[in-house]
């Protein structure tokens, strides 16, 4: 991952400490101690630092980085709000993981999908190449469409993880990926001031046009996708289907569990009963008409959420709900799994099909 | 993106603030003013000045810009002299 963001060449990085991201933002520490790294490197005192840093160096014209996790991108709240108003072109790891009390340091992906709002684009990696590669692209998409984004990636199951990875090259990204060049910018000989105030006047249609301009979003990574694709060989896609494509029931899933989940698929395929995955790599924008091209057709929707909004339901079963209100008869559940690193198994996935083909609830929790 | 959000800065020179003060604005007593500059040093706006001007005892008196005064009520809590009053704003 450091890797990766080192040939991606930032200019500004700042970083603050949290598990279990701590060690990107270490190895990006000994790359530039090492002479490896051309960017300026600051610790912070806290991430709500680490994020207002990177708003003043994303306004002084550079490519900035830092990453979190958990409680670190909860301290950040206002300072995404504010990054993505400005309309500054940032780009942050986040190493999804639960969120306390209680206390908990493992996986799950409550954090970002509290930050759903803040107004970034929201990507997730499926395994640690995707990840990197999705880093690549986000700066693309970034720097384009002045709309921040973070990239997530699951703690410990990708972050904690060793597979072969094939790291983008400075060189290639370097074809991908032209040098920012910011439309204003700080500067002392022309002063400008970013980050104004916007009275009743002016506040919603500049609201208005981040809605939008996220919405539209959509369409840029996909472009950008088909491109990265033609210099780095490896596909990326807002939205995938795999497996049966006549099944009739499919798992609908986010990030490092796909893994898991397209096991768990081909050998219910394999016993004869058809199950097909739908892989969501973009939450924010969120692909609806391309997710029910993919699954508009399917009777048994049941959704794998490693998150929830306590008292109502996973937030990705509100969004696939969402994106088939009114136009399908499908059964939607939403399967609660994997909260605070409880590992998820092939069998405890079969069992949610299970359950959720029966169920009259909306929501299952699947412990075990 | 085509709403630009960038502006230019300085815009209070030309913009007036003072229209934002709502129950009472500071009156100076020139002849009582003793030019300690405590005014100056605690007005949150910074619209505490130092005049030109000499009183009848050759201190230099303090006037309070009422183009950004907020009307807060500082400067007259903290004059030793109490060479500061505040006076209703007739609007």
């Amino acid at each position: 991952m450091a890797e990766t963001i080192r040939n991606i060449k930032p200019d500004v990085i700042s970083a603050y400490p949290i598990t279990p991201q701590t060690h990107i933002v270490e190895d990006l520490a000994k790359l530039k101690a090492d002479g490896e790294g051309q960017y300026e490197f600051v610790r912070t005192e806290s991430e709500f630092a680490a994020l207002s840093l990177l708003i003043g160096a994303s306004a002084a014209g550079v490519r900035t980085y830092t990453a979190t996790s958990s409680q670190g991108l909860l301290l950040m709240t206002e300072v995404l709000f504010n990054a993505a108003g400005m309309r500054l072109p940032i780009v942050i790891t986040n190493a999804n993981r639960s969120v306390s009390g209680p206390i908990n340091i493992w996986n799950d992906q409550q954090d970002a999908v509290t930050m759903r709002d803040a107004g970034w684009i929201m990507l997730y990696g499926e395994t640690n190449q995707e990840t990197c590669d999705l880093h690549v692209l986000a700066y693309k998409v970034a720097e384009q469409a002045l709309i921040p984004v973070m990239v997530n990636m699951d703690g410990f199951v990708l972050t904690h993880t060793v597979e072969p990875v094939d790291i983008p090259e400075a060189k290639e990204i370097k074809k991908y990926l032209p040098d920012y060049k910011p439309k204003a910018k700080l500067d002392v000989k022309n002063p400008l001031t970013f980050g104004s105030f916007a009275t009743p006047a002016h506040y919603m249609e500049i609201r208005q046009e981040l809605h939008d301009d996220i919405k539209a979003s959509a369409q840029l990574i996909a472009g950008e996708m088909i491109k990265f694709k033609k210099i780095f060989g490896r596909k990326l896609s807002l939205a995938e289907y795999y497996g049966d494509a006549k099944a009739d029931t499919v798992i609908v899933a986010l990030g490092s569990v796909l893994g898991t989940v397209k096991e768990a698929a081909d050998e219910l395929n394999k016993d004869g009963k058809k199950a097909g995955v739908l892989k969501i790599t973009s939450l924010r924008p969120f692909p609806k008409e391309e997710i029910f091209k993919l699954i508009g057709n399917k009777k048994n929707i049941i959704i794998i959420d490693k998150s929830l909004s306590l008292g109502e339901e996973g937030i990705l079963s509100g969004e696939i709900r969402r994106a088939f209100y009114g136009k399908s008869k499908a059964k939607i559940v939403g399967a609660v799994m994997g909260l605070g690193g409880r590992d998820i198994t092939k069998d405890m996935i079969k069992k949610a099909i299970e359950i959720g083909k029966k169920t009259k609830e909306e929501t299952i929790f699947i412990g075990k | 993106m085509k709403i630009s959000l960038t502006c230019k800065p300085g815009t209070t020179d030309k913009i007036k603030t003072g229209n934002w003060r709502e129950a009472e604005f500071p009156e100076v007593d020139h002849e009582k003013c003793i030019g300690c500059a405590l005014c100056e040093l605690s007005c949150p706006e910074g619209v505490c000045f130092k005049t030109d001007e000499k009183n009848s005892k050759g201190k230099s008196v303090y006037e309070v810009d009422m183009d950004y005064c907020k009307g807060c009520g500082i400067c007259a809590e903290v004059c030793p002299v109490k060479a500061i009053a505040m006076r209703e704003e007739n609007k």
